[in-house]
């Protein structure tokens, strides 16, 4: 029985290493603000959550019954991870950061600063 | 009553929150009372009263499609950031709204940014259209009509508008 969830638990943290990896890569190589953006917000939710899920597993499994902490701290990141986003985005179109040149209706940016509707 | 706890429900699960995170003892108790207490006391005016959510069936079945989505198109972006950055199609699209109220919109604005591949950039001033970044498009129709059926209608179900 600790065999399977420690493989379990191993296999988690695998799964969520690998997101948390390609959330940080992509933080680095995507072309501009805009997509960048896409990175960390994508990590935080299957990345965090599978680690935090094995973390549930082991400390379950430690100290019997269910470890609750887990699914707290994945509910808060899952309520606060939009709303980062969101700022950032808000933030970025007021100082002008230009998008990539072959966004599509890369026109739309000065319409959504002004947050009137599209023609 | 009302001035005092102007949300007793939101009271009730700020204190069991409170005591799940940090164990039952009586300090915590008292600390988490105080707390319940204080912080809807703060909120209230900010919160959006109309929008009830009813039906727990749908949003227990909203929750499990949301996860199987994350899951599902975590994988897709993956893909898509480990690849050839040139392959890439960005873009912002107009999303326009059937849903109204502040707490429904939130929740969809939300539901979009933590599905992979799009996020939610801003509301147009009269809160009929959803503007989205996506980090990759195909057909700008494909991605309206998905978050349409995947997330607004069953959205409109629970808040019955």
């Amino acid at each position: 029985m600790d065999d399977v969830i420690n493989i379990a638990v191993a296999l988690l943290l695998l799964t969520g290493g690998f997101f948390i990896f390609v959330g940080s890569v992509g933080l680095m190589k995507l072309p501009d603000f805009f997509t960048r953006l896409h990175a960390p917000t994508k990590a935080t939710t299957l990345g965090i959550g599978s680690v935090l899920m094995a973390s549930m597993l082991l400390t379950s499994l430690r100290d019997g019954g269910l470890s609750i902490h887990e699914l707290v701290i994945s509910l808060f990141l899952f309520i606060t991870a939009p709303v980062s986003a969101y700022m950032m985005a808000k933030a970025a179109l007021h100082k002008k950061v230009e998008p990539l040149q072959r966004t599509r209706q890369r026109e739309l940016s000065s319409r959504i600063t002004r947050r009137q509707p599209p023609e | 009553m009302k001035a005092v706890f102007p949300m007793p429900l939101h009271s009730a699960l700020l204190l069991l929150v409170w005591l799940l995170l940090n164990g039952f003892s009586a300090g915590q108790l008292v600390l988490g009372l105080f707390l319940g207490w204080l912080i809807p006391l703060i909120t209230a005016p900010y919160t959006d009263h109309q929008s009830r959510a009813g039906k727990p069936l749908l949003i227990g079945r909203y929750i499990l499609r949301l996860l199987w989505d994350i899951l599902v198109s975590n994988i897709e972006v993956a893909r898509r950031v480990l690849g050839r950055n040139r392959k890439l199609n960005p873009g912002f699209i107009a999303y326009p709204l059937a849903l109204t109220g502040d707490f429904p919109l939130t929740v969809l604005a939300s539901t979009i940014s933590l599905t992979p591949g799009t996020v939610s950039v801003d509301f147009s001033e009269d809160k009929r259209w959803l503007y989205i970044h996506a980090l990759h498009i195909d057909s700008e129709d494909a991605i309206i009509s998905d978050i349409r059926q995947r997330y607004e209608q069953p959205l409109r179900e629970i808040f019955s508008c």
